[in-house]
């Protein structure tokens, strides 16, 4: 029921729609003369636009003088005051905008409830079929459903895609892989290029009468406006089918890394149909333009991230805002290289990958949470948005079906994509390692989707140098759903029936990133001590070159300097962290909690004895250890260690307890060696002495309401007669309240927080008279490792600053 | 090109042996004369005198495997002296890429060789487990390029990766079972999913820039 509901929603949308839009007829003089500004083919997608503004200030004056003409042409009898009146003329492009997306975005949400279909059918498909359903919907209506325009597409709806894909870009496997991936967009989309151009003409000669006046040059333009492969519609099919991380980086680095072989065999055979002859000249320079275009936007992409990066260096007082650089610094990017032609999406994808490291080093938590999930809804959102509209552009454009060619260019685009894919891996093959196997080779072919920027490339024809766009137009659209329906519905039982590799669902763990390190180093080793100046010779050299210098200069303060790991250790503690607190401390406990806590790692390591405080270091081992392993996630089931088993509450006040205690002990100590929070020594009793009180007392403690800020410890004492399972206390008492406060004192890090915690005798084991009452007193054995920080959306450094 | 060493026959037969074709065990000759400054055998002094090496912060490690009598199949502990060129190339032989042709079985038995060889870097006294104290001084020396890490957070780090490959390979044990190690078994488990067939190899076929040493 809900969900015919929710199915029923779009449609009531645009029953709204409907209404509204005869009421268009009433400013006909306004729309008459603006629409042909809107529908008229704006030249390239370097034009920075202001054109929806242009039109809508167009349409504002037009539409007072109208009302000015009526008025002052007869004197109307007076008016009463409009209590209630309708100007939709004035907001009617955002409204439209919003009600697209709106659309878009309801649709989104249908079709992970119809999960049923979208097991089969891939998302992009359906948002195709309810754009043409849209568009046919609106033409009943007798209104002219709107085309995706060229740039809109390429300046609002493509970059967020881009952007996305490029700032989370997997750099390890795209750097391994890179000659291949180059080989693939480059020599394969030329290939793709000149066979499908070449074979068209041939078609085209042969073909009758209808198309006999197709050139060489039109039929090359439009083989390198079809051969290339899509990001778009890739990044929509293969996200579905979690194919391994190898095939995955392949098409898809083939297809980001392929638009600046587009855009130069795009303006160049679009400038060569315009000249009567093309000399050697001509194609040296075509040749040539090439790597200005692709160098140069990756130029301009690495200029950007980089300023990006310094930016964030400086950005720790104004947080809010951090995001916005990211998007922003990017975006001009993209523009920058758009400007002088230059590779838009290169520029993109460099920036993003140039700045991340260094952002991220710099900015908040809370901004990287933003930035990620800005990112994932724009992209999300433009990629539906751009089926959509190609559904309803398929049924709003005008179309010109011609058999032969559309039936030949499919044909063609196919083969062209398998003997390219076969070729060219053979040729690869000869310098991989790692060999691509004819399965490899299959879905890499079977891969190559066609999408929305073939459709917006050929939508930018000049029509009256291409008179037969339309033609192209229809072909195009043709591969495109021919390559979204048929291969992207069978690619997935495709992949199951190949039983290709899928991706690993495992999580990066602190060992695999100590031997992916370790590994690294071996290999640099071994490749010295060979003399082979290899792949990881210079990828160590890179790394020291940005040890030492760049991120002096891109990371603020004493981040700098923290080596990888330790990074990545950070992350993930904090993580693990934010888990516990989530999964409501240890009552629930998740599936991944083992049995094994560090003591039965390391149960004799006892530090050297030092005659002054033995015996807090003997307790403060042991308690240490206890927490280290509850931070691991581990399941206290401790019964014989040492009598006593600690269990502290996970939250993150906590810590922030510990941390401050542990300032104090450090005042109070001489000399405390090691870095770990310990009770004061003066204040403990003796663990004999802890033991008789406590004795065999299996007592669990519930929070005390009104103890301020105190985490809560339970004690449950050892002894044979205590049950096996620990009854935890899992509130935290009011006066503790959620986070610690004040995000403006992120930069400190571990600072000292300035509550005392209300009775420091409280420290000291129970009394045990007054173990029966739950409202005894609570214990305050604030232990910490200063493993998460108080606030998690600090990174800073493990150390304390306070050592 | 060829030395005095090298005999065609003998030649065959290490090539068999360790997997490697004539011309890397030519260039591979023509860098263990370079080493060795035209002795017999290398010493673990020859490599100092690698200039590339010394950025590195396990060197001592690897220079340590190259010596490592299990390494060269000759004892299951202990550290040789000095090796030849023969023991050059099975260290060496450790990092061949793999061969499309090869099946399943050795495929197995190859990545169980390369496991092997990474386990013996970290386990240092030889008693086949990799323990706390030892994952710790893999850490200090990973870390020794930073020196102003604190030691605590490297005992932190490597308890808590000790925990994790506790856990993962001790599935449901009591309070009072002490986990010794990481046994090679657990190793393995480890890198299960990493495939470290295809990462850990070394390109053998250009070698044309052969780096000088001092």
């Amino acid at each position: 029921m809900g969900a015919a509901a929710l199915r029923a929603l779009p449609w009531a949308l645009l029953l709204l729609l409907g209404p509204l839009l005869p009421g268009q007829r009433l400013q006909a003089d306004a729309t008459r003369v603006s629409e042909p500004t809107w529908e008229q083919p704006w030249g390239e997608p370097g034009g920075i636009t202001a054109a929806p503004l242009a039109t809508a200030q167009e349409v504002h004056p037009l539409n007072k003088q109208h009302h000015n003409h009526s008025a002052e042409g007869h004197p109307k009898p007076r008016k009463a005051f409009p209590v209630l009146g309708i100007d939709y003329s004035h907001v009617r492009i955002p409204f439209e905008i919003s009600l697209w997306i709106l659309l878009a975005c309801l649709m989104k949400m249908g079709f992970h409830v119809m999960s049923s279909v979208s097991k089969v059918v891939p998302e992009s498909c359906l948002l195709i079929v309810v754009g043409l359903l849209v568009g046919g919907l609106i033409k009943a209506v007798g209104e002219k459903p709107p085309i995706l325009k060229s740039d809109i597409f390429f300046l609002f709806l493509l970059p967020p895609i881009i952007l996305d894909a490029g700032y989370f870009l997997p750099l390890r496997q795209f750097t391994e892989n890179l000659g291949t991936i180059l080989i693939f967009a480059v020599v394969g989309t030329l290939w793709n290029a000149f066979f499908l151009g070449g074979l068209m003409y041939a078609v085209c000669q042969i073909g009758g009468s209808g198309l006999n006046h197709i050139g060489l040059l039109a039929n090359l333009l439009f083989g390198s406006i079809i051969s290339a492969v899509d990001p778009v519609a890739v990044l929509a099919v293969f996200e579905e089918i979690h194919i391994n991380e190898l095939l995955h980086i392949l098409v898809f680095g083939e297809s980001l890394l392929n638009d600046a072989v587009t855009v130069v065999l795009y303006h160049l055979f679009e400038e060569f149909a315009n000249f009567e002859q093309v000399t050697i000249i001509d194609m040296v320079l075509g040749f040539l333009s090439f790597f200005v275009v692709s160098l140069g936007g990756v130029f301009v992409g690495v200029i950007y991230g980089l300023i990006a990066a310094f930016t964030s260096r400086f950005t720790s007082n104004i947080r809010v805002i951090e995001p916005l650089f990211v998007f922003l610094y990017s975006y001009m990017a993209y523009l920058s290289a758009e400007i002088f032609h230059l590779s838009g999406i290169m520029a993109l994808i460099a920036s993003g990958v140039v700045m991340r490291p260094y952002v991220e080093a710099n900015i908040s938590h809370k901004s990287h949470t933003t930035i990620k999930y800005f990112l994932k809804m724009w992209s999300s959102v433009s990629e539906t948005l751009i089926f959509i509209f190609l559904g309803v552009s398929t049924v709003a454009g005008q179309h010109y079906w011609n058999w032969t060619f559309v039936i030949s260019t499919l044909l063609f685009c196919l083969i062209a994509r398998v003997l390219g894919v076969l070729v060219l891996t053979w040729f690869i093959n000869k310098f991989r390692i790692v060999k691509l196997t004819p399965k490899d080779q299959f879905i890499i072919a079977y891969g190559g989707l066609r999408g929305a920027i073939a459709f917006s490339l050929c939508y930018l024809l000049d029509y009256e140098h291409f008179n037969m766009r339309d033609m192209f137009l229809t072909a195009i659209i043709t591969v495109i759903f021919f390559t979204v329906f048929v291969q992207g519905m069978t690619i997935r039982p495709l992949v199951d029936l190949l039983a290709v590799k899928k991706k690993q669902e495992t999580k990066r763990s602190i060992n695999e990133e100590i031997h992916t390190q370790f590994l690294d180093h071996l290999l640099t080793g071994i490749e010295d001590i060979c003399g082979h100046y290899g792949h990881h010779h210079w990828k160590d050299k890179l790394n020291r070159f940005n040890k030492k210098y760049v991120k002096k200069c891109l990371i603020a303060g004493e981040r700098s300097k923290e080596p990888q790991l330790i990074a990545f250790y950070h992350k993930m503690e904090m993580k693990q962290a934010i888990e516990l607190v989530e999964s409501g401390g240890l009552g629930k406990i998740p599936s991944t909690i083992s049995a094994v806590s560090i003591q039965n790692i390391s149960p004799k390591t006892l530090p050297d004895s030092n005659a002054l405080s033995a015996l807090s270091k003997d307790k403060e081992d042991e308690i240490r250890k206890i927490l280290r392993s509850n931070l691991q996630k581990t399941r206290q089931r401790l019964r014989s260690y040492n009598r006593h088993t600690l269990v502290a509450d996970p939250y993150e006040d906590v810590w922030n307890q510990m941390l401050m205690k542990r300032q104090k002990m450090q005042q109070a100590e001489l000399q405390l060696q090691n870095a770990y929070l310990t009770v004061p020594a003066n204040r403990i009793d003796s663990p004999t002495m802890s033991r008789a009180r406590i004795g065999s007392d299996p007592l669990a403690y519930e929070p005390k309401p009104d103890s301020e800020n105190l985490p809560i410890i339970t004690i449950d004492p050892a002894s044979p007669q205590s049950p096996e399972s620990m009854d935890l206390s899992n509130e935290v008492p009011k006066g503790c309240g959620g986070l610690p406060p004040s995000p403006e004192e992120d930069e400190e890090g571990l600072v000292m927080r300035p509550k005392e915690p209300s009775s420091p005798g409280t420290d000291d084991v129970f009394t045990p008279g007054t173990s029966d009452s739950p409202s005894s007193q609570r214990m305050l054995r604030c232990l910490s490792d200063p493993g998460p920080r108080q606030e998690p959306e600090e990174g800073e450094p493990f150390i304390p600053k306070g050592q | 090109m060829g030395s005095a060493q090298s005999v065609p026959p003998e030649m065959r037969a290490l090539a068999e042996r360790t997997g490697f074709t004539s011309e890397q065990i030519e260039q591979l000759h023509r860098r263990f004369k370079q080493l060795n400054h035209n002795r017999k055998t290398i010493r673990k002094e020859d490599f100092d005198t690698i200039p590339d090496l010394e950025f590195n912060p396990i060197r001592a490690r690897i220079v340590h495997a190259f010596f490592d009598k299990r390494n060269l199949r000759k004892a299951p502990a202990g550290l040789a002296e000095e090796i030849n060129f023969e023991d050059f190339l099975t260290i060496m032989s450790y990092f061949r890429p793999i061969e499309m042709d090869m099946d399943e079985e050795r495929l197995e038995s190859f990545r169980k060789e390369k496991l092997k060889f990474l386990f013996h870097m970290y386990d240092a006294d030889y008693d086949g487990i990799i323990t706390l104290q030892e994952y710790k001084n893999v850490l200090d020396e990973l870390m020794s390029g930073n020196p102003h890490l604190e030691k605590e957070s490297l005992r932190a780090i490597a308890e808590g990766a000790m925990l994790e490959a506790a856990s993962a390979c001790m599935a449901r044990t009591g309070p009072d079972e002490v986990y010794e190690g990481i046994t090679f078994e657990d190793f393995l488990k480890v890198w299960k999913g990493i495939d470290i067939e295809t990462k850990m190899h070394v390109r053998f076929l250009t070698m044309e820039a052969i780096a000088h040493c001092y």
